[in-house]
């Protein structure tokens, strides 16, 4: 069983049990236009909630990914950096940026489900 | 996620101004482009497709732009070479009937005030200027030119076809663009509009800029895109064709900072020039000629993928402080990055390793030699 939540800066996490994988969202990657390069965490690291977690670099722009929870990295997509086109072929699915072991699931309760997610972008049109 | 930068400039909305539309407004939303503020209009930014494959269009078929943002100027008048003369580097005096040229106006420090098009017409000299600096410019030619008839053409589209493609596509609508040589303009009808179309462009291909009426731009851009080789190309595809071909873009790459000379766009101001001189700024760029200048802008390819964008520090491989980039983004022609910038003189030789300076990286980028991506002009 997983279940996906949301932030306002457009980042995703998929949960499973204590692990969160985390990516863009298809809204983030439409906005972004083509992804060029990604640059992820070192495998280890840690961070706060709101931490810059991973920098995305499109033809338009350069973005940071925050962390959308605190946690450990444990894990990186390593396909997405040598394909940086997943982020926006798959945004939510090959396209994921990091997996992290989350710190301190609270702060899950602060995230958007995808109801509310979508809500959310339809109020930025 | 939150973006650092976008293509349009952080001054591209005027303070409480509304944004101005071209007259291929309209079209631009039924082809589903995403529209931004750009110098004052509301310009498409790109299309569905997005700019990579906007740009792939662009150098294997042909690409459509609006660029009717740009200011056109009819000047006329008994002198008005000469008059132009006196705000130009640019040799206007040796363009024969229906020829072009690239020239800047510049201040009295020999810095770009704004860089143009300048094509001869019979009786007349037709200019494009920038779509920043328009209401300058006109007010420079208004305040130079005294005894000459300025005219804005305020109501006049300017589509350009870019692209390898572009000669066949617009000969089945407009014969005579056939005959037009690279860097020369004639008047003709497209598809059945009355145009003046020059043999000229911003990607480095092969291509035309087509100036007609705004009531006729939208059913020739229509008529355009209906051929099979082009698509619709938006400001983010120019800016990565634009910078692939070593172009200006004015505000980045030139301004009232630097000079025609440190830009490397001394090939754009002739013996003649040089040597009479009578433009501002004459006699700083005749030293700057003779006796060199501090600083040049390059040419940078960096090895990998992560670009360095605009005022990133660039530095030699000891760390010593360069320069500065002025444009740079991801090269699809070549699959890195790449930027353009103004380096010590020193630095400015092809091969001179650098470090460009992104967040908490030293990207490694040599100095290469513009353009990034061969021209492929017209040669007849």
């Amino acid at each position: 069983m997983s279940e996906t939540r949301y932030t306002e800066d457009h980042e995703w996490i998929r949960i499973e049990g204590d692990l969160g994988t985390i990516g863009i969202t298809d809204y983030a990657q439409n906005q972004l236009g083509d992804v060029v390069f990604v640059e992820l965490p070192e495998v280890g690291r840690t961070f706060a909630k709101g931490d810059e977690a991973a920098v995305v670099e499109s033809v338009k722009a350069a973005s940071e990914i925050f962390a959308p929870v605190a946690g450990e990295v444990v894990a990186v997509n390593q396909a997405l950096v040598e394909n940086p086109a997943l982020a926006n072929q798959d945004a939510q699915g090959e396209g994921w940026f990091l997996r992290l072991r989350i710190g301190n699931a609270a702060e899950l309760g602060a995230l958007m489900d995808e109801g509310a997610y979508k809500a959310f972008v339809e109020g930025l049109a | 996620m939150t973006s650092a930068t976008d293509i349009p400039s952080p001054d591209a909305l005027p303070p409480g101004g509304s944004l101005r539309r071209t007259p291929l407004h309209a079209l631009h939303r039924e082809l589903g482009a995403r529209l931004v503020p750009f110098a004052g209009y509301e310009m498409p930014v790109h299309y569905p497709a997005g700019i990579l494959a906007e740009h792939r269009q662009t150098r294997i078929a042909a690409g459509l732009f609006d660029v009717s943002h740009m200011g056109q100027v009819r000047l006329s008048g008994p002198d008005v070479v000469r008059a132009l003369e006196r705000l130009v580097p640019g040799d206007i005096a040796a363009l024969a009937p229906g020829r072009m040229r690239y020239t800047q106006f510049t201040n009295a420090k020999g810095g770009i005030l704004d860089d143009l098009m300048v094509t001869m017409g019979e009786d007349h000299l037709f200019l494009v200027v920038n779509a920043a600096c328009k209401e300058q410019d006109l007010a420079r030619l208004e305040a130079g030119l005294r005894d000459c008839r300025i005219e804005p053409l305020e109501t006049r589209a300017l589509l350009a076809l870019q692209g390898p493609a572009a000669l066949s596509v617009l000969s089945r609508l407009a014969p005579a663009a056939a005959r037009l040589g690279f860097m020369s303009g004639a008047s003709m009808n497209v598809a059945g509009a009355p145009a003046f179309v020059t043999r000229s462009g911003y990607t480095g291909e092969d291509g035309f800029e087509i100036s007609v009426a705004d009531a006729a731009a939208e059913a020739v851009a229509r008529r355009l895109l209906a051929e099979p080789e082009v698509a619709p190309i938006g400001l983010g595809a120019r800016d990565s064709l634009r910078l692939e071909a070593g172009l200006c873009l004015y505000g980045h790459d030139i301004d009232e900072q630097t000079t025609p000379i440190e830009a490397g766009l001394a090939w754009s101001i002739s013996k003649r020039r040089r040597a009479e001189g009578g433009f501002p700024g004459a006699d700083i760029l005749r030293h700057q000629l003779e006796t060199g200048v501090s600083r040049r802008r390059v040419g940078i390819r960096l090895d990998g993928r992560l670009p360095a964008r605009e005022h990133c520090a660039i530095a030699g491989v000891n760390g010593e402080g360069l320069g500065e980039v002025t444009s740079g983004g991801f090269s699809p022609g070549l699959g890195t990055a790449i930027a353009m910038g103004y380096v010590a003189a020193a630095a400015s030789a092809a091969g001179t390793e650098l470090r460009l300076a992104v967040r908490d990286k030293a990207l490694p980028a040599r100095v290469v030699a513009l353009p990034f991506v061969p021209h492929r002009y017209a040669t007849a």
